[in-house]
């Protein structure tokens, strides 16, 4: 995995809570093989119509918001099925962070380990982004991981947090299973205890 | 942020957790120990992963597969699955499952099934133990007293390298049911009751311990149901401590313990439940003795009202984000505030899903379905969970009474659950669903789903629209 460390760009307001995994990648796509051109399901019933014409009130179709590549949402985006899909087809569209109050856990964890940054801020932080959006649409937000800091088009900064172990991961680009493959000794001594004890 | 030191008494959940810490990082992330992996269909891309790598399954003889997301209902021939790329999802499975020594029940195997309903019907699901599986319904298993939760592609491939998973610590939940369920009120009704309560991100970051009378009174196959839907309560796991049902139910499966293995486990799996006085970052009362059946009115499962109520007004809602999401919700389901659920005709019927597809859910449903005819307009399937239920359900006769009323009588799968095998439903019919999720086009697009307990799945498809199944049963 590329190491991240710096986020600079425009946002989208996904401004319903519960946002779904079905929502972000229907099932009926879910055999799509994955070879980086998921984005075309992002959202898909949401942007496009029944005769698979683009729906011109939704957000992603929208200038500035088409080239968003954060997303602003409301609580518990994510929720529902484990589908890592969801955060494929939304890296593959180009979204690299999605702000928001609260997420569904498996999407979080999903996220952080495919570089897609899951980031709480508290419900009033992301209601007052949800308006400047809708005030003044087109501005940046910038996102420093290491700092864990973001900056909105306003100016203002606000302090977020990743699990240390996964940020650390981000910034490094170091990549889980390897790690853990290195550790292998001691799951090994584990195992020869916990045999013995269960067996 | 460690509990290495804790002592006094301890939960359910803090016994499975400790005992499977094989390391614990100064920044709270721990390496957990996994018992049991479960993988289906969906999942042969994360061996595609492991073979970039050069690895193999760490430990194949604990891994259990078996095709049910994207297998057809209506055949058992793999070759007769029309679409080449669901096809080879099923295929891909069997495959891989074969090339790394992999316990695989295939399409024609007689124990295949939706993973979830196999796994406790094998006996591979069982007290103590860590399991996952690469879906978010996993959470059904811990209905035996197990840690078992849903995880990503990424885990997956993690999993089966390792046999490990990095996990941070969740907070624990207790959910007490007090009172006992009413005559015709089931297992279902609770936990979209329990969710109707506490939000669809009412238990984020929790595991939640199911307790109280009127959950150790459930079945074990009720249990399964209450657990199942944990996760749309925002829990990732859910659990029910062990008990007389619990051991009842395991014992002789396939690959419960035998002899002295089983002696030294029922000796295990007695210590597990939460002691006396051990704390819970949360805790939640629901009165079960209210309860009445439910029925899913909105997008959400967290919108579900009795069957005597009427759909919501969102005028009446204060908060004006929920009265949007109302709105919303209300348009997309073709519904208007103030109807009464009884005055709504539907068009199909699932039954069904890793949430209601067990022989006690078939039971409940051919019950009402016996001497009656499903509605001229209305299109109703019965799909079993797996193929052991199936069989059961068919040396009871429940096939003749379901196909008598008109019911399709079909092949085990996940089906119009989640569509995922082209089973779904056509733009704007109304479909009462067993299964566990109501989300905008979960069973095809513009599809509207309510969810509700076989029973009154049964009752619907009958009736023609939403009944009360306390009716029925009462022969009214």
């Amino acid at each position: 995995m590329e190491p991240i460390t710096r986020i600079v760009a425009g946002a989208a307001p996904i401004d319903r809570p519960n946002v779904d995994t079905d929502q972000v990648i229907p099932a009926r796509f879910l055999h799509k093989p994955r070879d980086g051109t998921l984005g075309r399901y992002l959202f898909h019933d949401l942007r496009f119509g029944p005769d698979g014409v683009p729906n011109p009130d939704f957000v992603l179709n929208r200038p500035p918001f088409d080239g968003a590549r954060i997303l602003v949402a409301e609580q518990n985006f994510g929720c529902g099925s484990s589908r890592e899909n969801a955060v494929w087809a939304l890296h593959d569209y180009g979204i690299q962070a999605v702000l928001a109050p609260s997420f569904g856990d498996i999407f979080r964890s999903n996220s952080l380990k495919n570089g897609l940054l899951p980031i709480m801020l508290p419900p009033e932080v992301i209601h007052g982004l949800l308006a400047q959006l809708a005030e003044t649409p087109g501005g940046t937000i910038a996102i420093d991981l290491e700092a864990e800091l973001v900056t909105l088009q306003d100016g203002t900064s606000h302090r977020f947090e990743i699990d240390p172990f996964m940020r650390d991961c981000l910034l490094n680009g170091i990549d889980e299973l390897d790690y853990t493959l290195s550790q292998m000794e001691q799951v090994e001594s584990f195992e020869h205890r916990y045999g013995r004890r269960n067996a | 942020m460690s509990t290495e030191s804790q002592v006094g008494p301890r939960t359910m959940f803090d016994k499975i957790w400790s005992e499977h810490r094989i390391i614990e990082r100064d920044d709270g992330q721990t390496l957990l120990y996994v018992d049991r992996h479960l993988i289906h269909d969906g999942y042969a891309p994360a061996f595609d992963s492991l073979e970039e790598r050069g690895l193999k399954p760490r430990a194949p003889e604990h891994i259990f597969g078996t095709p049910d997301h994207y297998v057809p209902t209506d055949t058992r021939e793999l070759a007769e699955i029309p679409d080449p790329e669901r096809r080879f999802m099923v295929e891909s499975l069997m495959h891989r499952a074969a090339a790394a020594d992999i316990t695989v029940f295939g399409l024609q195997d007689r124990r295949q099934g939706i993973v979830h309903v196999i796994g406790p019907e094998q006996g591979i699901s069982q007290p103590g133990l860590i399991l996952v599986c690469g879906d978010s319904h996993t959470s059904t298993h811990g209905a035996l007293g197990a840690l078992a939760f849903g995880i990503g592609m990424t885990e997956v491939t993690h999993v089966l390298a390792t046999r490990t998973l990095w996990q941070r610590r969740p907070r624990v939940m207790r959910v007490l049911a007090d009172g006992a369920l009413a005559v015709g009120v089931t297992a279902k009704d609770l936990i979209l009751t329990i969710i109707a309560t506490i939000g669809t991100a009412g238990a984020t970051g929790h595991v939640i311990e199911y307790a109280g009378p009127a959950v150790t009174a459930l079945t074990m196959e009720g249990r399964l149901t209450l657990c199942n839907m944990s996760i749309e309560a925002g829990a990732r796991a859910g659990m029910v401590a062990p008990d007389e049902v619990t051991f009842a139910y395991l014992a002789g499966r396939p690959y419960a313990p035998t002899g002295r293995d089983w002696d030294q486990a029922l000796a295990r799996w007695r210590a597990l439940p939460s002691d006396p006085g051990a704390r819970f970052d949360r805790e939640v009362v629901i009165d079960a003795s209210r309860i009445a059946p439910m029925v899913t009115w909105g997008t959400s499962p967290q919108d579900a009202i009795p069957i005597d109520g009427q759909v919501p007004d969102p005028d009446a809602e204060p908060d004006i984000e929920r009265r949007q999401g109302m709105v919303r919700a209300l348009a997309y389901m073709g519904l208007a505030p103030g109807m009464a659920l009884t005055d709504i005709a539907v068009d199909r019927v699932f039954i069904g899903s890793c949430t209601n597809g067990r022989i006690e859910d078939l039971r409940a449903a051919a019950a009402i379905a016996a001497g009656r005819k499903v509605g001229p307009e209305v299109e109703a399937w019965v799909v079993p969970g797996s193929r052991p239920v199936k069989e059961q359900a068919e040396a009871e006769g429940l096939d003749r009474i379901f196909k008598a009323a008109g019911f399709q009588w079909r092949e085990a799968g996940c089906s119009m659950c989640l569509g995922t095998n082209g089973e779904v439903g056509r733009p704007g019919q109304r479909c009462v669903s067993t299964s566990n999720r109501n989300f905008v086009g979960r069973q095809g697009q513009g599809v509207r789903t309510h969810l509700v307990g076989p029973a009154m799945a049964a009752a619907a498809a009958v009736t023609g629209r939403f009944a009360d199944v306390r009716r029925l049963v009462a022969g009214a």
